[in-house]
Parts: structure tokens; sequence; C-alpha cells
């Protein structure tokens, strides 16, 4: 099992790995592989990786000619692109036709602190999640990425996969079985529950410490599969606690607090929405910096928690 | 020369009855795009009938080449040639864009046998078509891949991108087709969005250009056994075409890009099939 805490240069491992017996996985790239890590994958099996230059549209959709083709082809770039840029590409060529084309969205959320608003992605997952037949992840370390990575490859039909810049600790369980669409208990607890995704969920379980110090039992949930979503893991976690929160580095609309939303709205149980609050990123000379100024720390999922008890 | 007159022949009956079958899908008051579907029928009848290698009694058969249709508003042209391959029965053409009918109104590959992508919102065929060029080249296949543009779709800049990429593969096994009628949705592809020196375009992308009269049969047939028989990238042929080929009140006007025909129009247009049958025979 991976010792890296690369989630990226995990990922573009992996695909070497399986790129030796699956000779079907080809990757395409926007010029972008030295951060994406398909450059790993182009090195090991150069007549299986495309070069695409800077033309996300085209590269989403000969991806969706390679894949009816017959091919496993996986498009990377940073995750404002491969989604928004590509998006009518991947909606019409790919989506409508359900094909087996396997998105890489890297540099995910403010990951990528110091390019900025425009290569910072706050928007992805709501692009992808409204898609019917796409399934969208979010892995929280490098060893879930490694097992993503490979579930996707077994899987039919397209994924985008949302990938952080940054090294992140690893917080899962390495030898538990992994499987998309399941979501996993991180933290024990009764009062509150906080379904959490990406980077919130090593935040939460830090917030869960900081909490039990209060008295306050906080149960953290890792929701790596955003969609489609466990809604009856989703209810059986909320019985007997008091409120819910849920946190992502992502737009307060449109990602996994606006799914969780919708599954329980009609349960009377408070909900804090915690996420970047409509708004775009800004260049910072660390991630510490923007996760500080956008409220994605511990402590802020802390307040929410807080928040939630109060309002019962 | 890889065909006999009597060929040419069987094939300018079977542009008729391209459309003959288009005209049976758009009975008066039904709306459907009969300018652009006739305009490019011609050579889609060499394409079906002659040159791409097919078989309707399996459409996912893997030695099939593939033919996208990158303007799929223009479908109507490619059911009427699957309907008399015998990819579905003639009774689906009345339930052309209905809620119960298999034809939808744009290309659907998980709804119509022989479609093979889903296109319609303009500019990603090409790419897609670049992208099963790439996949066959990987596994050493001799499939090929044709791509149906249409002018005025030329306006989308992933067009452009999938040209570039295309000649940097140097996939030879891709051919474009550009249905260059020279009239888009509201008005003439001049007015609306400049596109002269096609030709010159696309050579300096490095494409291997073909241009022709893309309603003379013996043209199409040489210009698709050139774009096959070119080996060092992929061929485009400029097919200079009419809107609305065949049919007086329709030919080179826009409104009929998508309209419905009055009961008297239908009646004309069905005379026009007549007397194509007679001359064709004569």
């Amino acid at each position: 099992m991976r010792t890296s805490d690369s989630l990226r240069k995990t990922y573009g491992e992996t695909l070497v790995e399986l790129g030796k017996e699956n000779k079907a996985i080809v990757m395409l790239e926007a010029d972008l592989g030295n951060s994406t890590m398909s450059a790993l994958f182009g090195a090991a099996y150069p007549e299986r990786y495309f070069q695409m230059g800077i033309a996300e549209q085209n590269m989403a959709s000969v991806a969706a000619g390679l894949s009816l083709a017959g091919k496993v082809p996986f498009i990377n770039s940073f995750a404002v692109f491969a989604t928004g840029r590509a998006y009518d590409q991947i909606r019409s060529s790919v989506a409508i036709a359900n094909l087996n084309v396997k998105i890489c969205g890297s540099s995910a959320g403010l990951s990528d602190f110091g390019d900025g608003k425009t290569h910072q992605s706050i928007d992805d997952i709501a692009l992808m999640q409204v898609l019917p037949n796409m399934t969208v992840l979010s892995p929280c370390d490098a060893v879930e990425t490694e097992k993503m990575t490979k579930a996707m490859v077994e899987s039919k039909g397209p994924v985008y996969l949302r990938i952080n810049r940054n090294d992140l600790p690893v917080v899962t369980d390495p030898n538990a079985e992994y499987h998309i669409g399941k979501m996993t208990e991180m933290v024990k607890g009764k009062d509150v529950v906080v379904f959490a995704t990406g980077i919130m969920v090593q935040q939460s379980m830090e917030a869960a410490k900081i909490l039990e110090k209060e008295g306050i039992s906080l149960r953290v949930v890792n929701v790596s599969t955003i969609k489609p979503l466990d809604v009856k893991a989703l209810e059986g976690y909320c019985e007997g606690v008091k409120g819910v929160v849920t946190a992502e580095e992502h737009s307060i609309f449109g990602g996994l607090g606006s799914a969780v939303c919708a599954v329980l709205s009609k349960k009377r149980l408070p909900i804090e929405v915690l996420g970047v609050n409509d708004s775009f990123g800004t260049s910072a000379e660390n991630y510490s910096i923007l996760l500080k100024h956008y409220g994605l720390e511990s402590e802020d999922v802390a307040k929410k928690v807080r928040s939630v008890l109060a309002a019962n | 020369m890889k065909y006999s007159q009597e060929q040419v022949t069987e094939l300018k009956r079977k542009a008729i009855q391209v459309r003959a079958n288009i005209l049976e899908m758009i009975p008066p008051g039904k709306v459907g795009h009969l300018g652009g579907s006739s305009s490019i029928a011609d050579v889609m009848a060499a394409l079906y009938f002659h040159t791409m290698t097919v078989n309707p009694s399996d459409p996912k058969d893997p030695k099939r080449d593939r033919l996208i249709m990158s303007k799929g508003h223009a479908v109507l042209v490619q059911y009427a040639c699957l309907v008399e391959l015998g990819y579905f029965g003639r009774e689906e053409l009345a339930k052309v864009k209905t809620f119960k009918g298999m034809l939808q109104g744009h290309p659907d590959m998980d709804k119509t046998p022989g479609i093979e992508a889903v296109t319609g919102s303009l500019g990603q065929g090409l790419s897609i078509a670049l992208g099963l060029a790439l996949g066959f080249r990987l596994d050493k296949l001799p499939n090929r891949v044709y791509a149906i543009l249409g002018d005025g779709e030329l306006a989308e800049g992933q067009i452009w991108e999938a040209i570039m990429a295309a000649h940097g593969f140097k996939a030879n096994n891709l051919t474009a087709i550009v249905d260059f009628n020279g009239i888009q949705a509201t008005s003439t592809t001049k007015e609306i969005f400049p596109i002269e020196n096609l030709a010159q375009k696309w050579g300096s992308f490095g494409w291997n250009v073909i241009e022709i009269d893309g309603h003379d049969m013996v043209q199409v047939l040489d210009a698709l056994e050139a774009a096959k028989a070119f080996t060092e990238g992929p061929s485009v042929i400029l097919a200079h075409t009419v809107k609305g080929k065949c049919f007086p009140f329709a030919e080179g006007k826009a409104k009929y890009h998508n309209a419905a025909m009055t009961e008297e129009e239908y009646k004309i247009a069905w005379s026009c099939i007549e007397n194509m049958k007679r001359e064709v025979e004569a």
C-alpha cells in the first residue's frame, strides 16, 4: 500500500500500474501533465498517451470517440478546465451517450493556491453532479485515491474524480474495502453528524477532537462518492443526532451540501452547509491562508456544529 | 476506377429514394430539417450504399466503418439511409421526433440502431470521429471514420481544435466531409459568419483537401476513393451543395433549414421525386 501523501502522484502511479495489464486504458492530457501527473503514464506507455494540447473541448470529445472504439480514456486537466471549459462536450459527447470516459479534475478546490481565482474550482462538483449518468468522486487522501482510481477503471460509464493538488495526511484505513457509492464513518459520535468530503474530512476529524473537549460528540462521515449519494447510509447516520453539518471545499451551492439537503429536506433536523460562501478564490502564498480565509478550518466546522446544536 | 456505370446509376436511384424517405418523415405541417438533409443526400447515399463497410444485420459489427453526423440536425438523411439498409422498419419513419419513436430529433446512439454517437450540439462530431480513428489505429484496425460537418458549423472553435489535432496525429483513417451549402439557420453563411477560402484554410492546417460538386455522384465517389488512398494524414471533402437540393421551393433558402412544408409544397416535392426517377431511368 502506498505511503505517499500526494493524491495526484498516487493517481498517476496507480494508472501506470493498472496500464501494465489493462491495455485499453489511454490517457489524454491538455499540457498540464506534470501537475496532473498524467505524465507518468506518458513516460511508461507513450503510444497510449495523447497529448491534446491546450484544447480541452476537443480532448473531451476525442475521449468520447476513443471510448466508442473500446478504450478506457482518462482525460486530465485542472478541475476548472476539465469540467468548465469542456462542459458541453462532457454533457453531450460523453454523459448523454453514457460513455466510459473518466475525467480527472486535478488541482481542485483552492488547492492551486498561488494561481488564483481562474484556476481554483469552487463549481466543479456542481457542474458534474447535475449531469445524469455521471459519477462524482472526491477522495480525502492518497490511499482513497488509489482505491478510487482502480474502481474507476472497473466501473462502466462516465466518472469525475476531483483531486487536491497538495499533500494531505492519510486518514483512511489502507486495509478497508472500497466501493464507489459507499460512505465511511471516520469518527464515531452521537450529538451531531458532519458529512464531509475531500480535505474537509481531515478538518472535521480535527473538529471532533476540539468538540470532544467541550463535551460534544461529533460523528464524522467521509462522503467520497458525492454521486450517486448513498441515501440509505446518509439517513442512517442521521438517526439519533440533533443536527447535521456538511463540509466541502467547494461553493455552498450545488455541491455536497446541496445534495445532502435535498435528501434530508423532509427531516426535522437543523442543517448547516459549510463551504465557499458564493465567492471565487484568490492567490495566496500557501494553502493554509486560503483555508482560513474561506472558513474551511477545523474550527469553522466546530462553529457550525455548535450552531446546529444551538438551534435545538 | 472502383465502380461501374451501372453502380453509379444505382447510387443515383438510392439518392432519390433517400430524399423520398426524408419526405416521408416530414409530411405537411411537421417541422423538419429538409434543407440540410437534402443537400448532403448524394454524399450520404455514396457512403452508405457504396464506400463504407456496413452490416445492417449486426449494427455493432466491429468491422464496420463509422459515420458521425456532426451536423446532427440533418439526421433525417441518416435515418433515410439506415431505413433503406434495414436497420429499422419503415414504420419508424412516421414516428420521427415523437415520444414513442426511436428516431430522435438529433442523433441518439442509445435509441437508434446504426447511430454511432450523440451529436447535435454542433462542433463536437469531428473530435468524436478523431477519437474513434485514434482508437482504431491503436488496435491496428482497418476501420475508417467519416464525419459530416455543416459549413455553418465551422464557426465552432472546437472544429478547428480537432482539425489541428487530426493533422498532428496524422489520422489518415479519418475523412471529414463539409456540406458546403452556404446557408445556415437564419441566413447565408457569408452574411452570418464568413468562412471564405475553406480549401486554403483546411489545406494550411495540413489536411488533404478535395473539392467537388457534392451532387455529382461520380465526383463524390472519386473523392471518397481519393480520401481513402491518401495515407499521409486526414482528408477533407469540401462538397459544394445546394441547400434543399431537388426541391425547387426550398433550394437555396434558409427558411427550409427547419420548417414544415405546406400541402402544396409537399405535392411538388413528390412530383420532383417522380421526375428524378424518370430521368435516371431515361
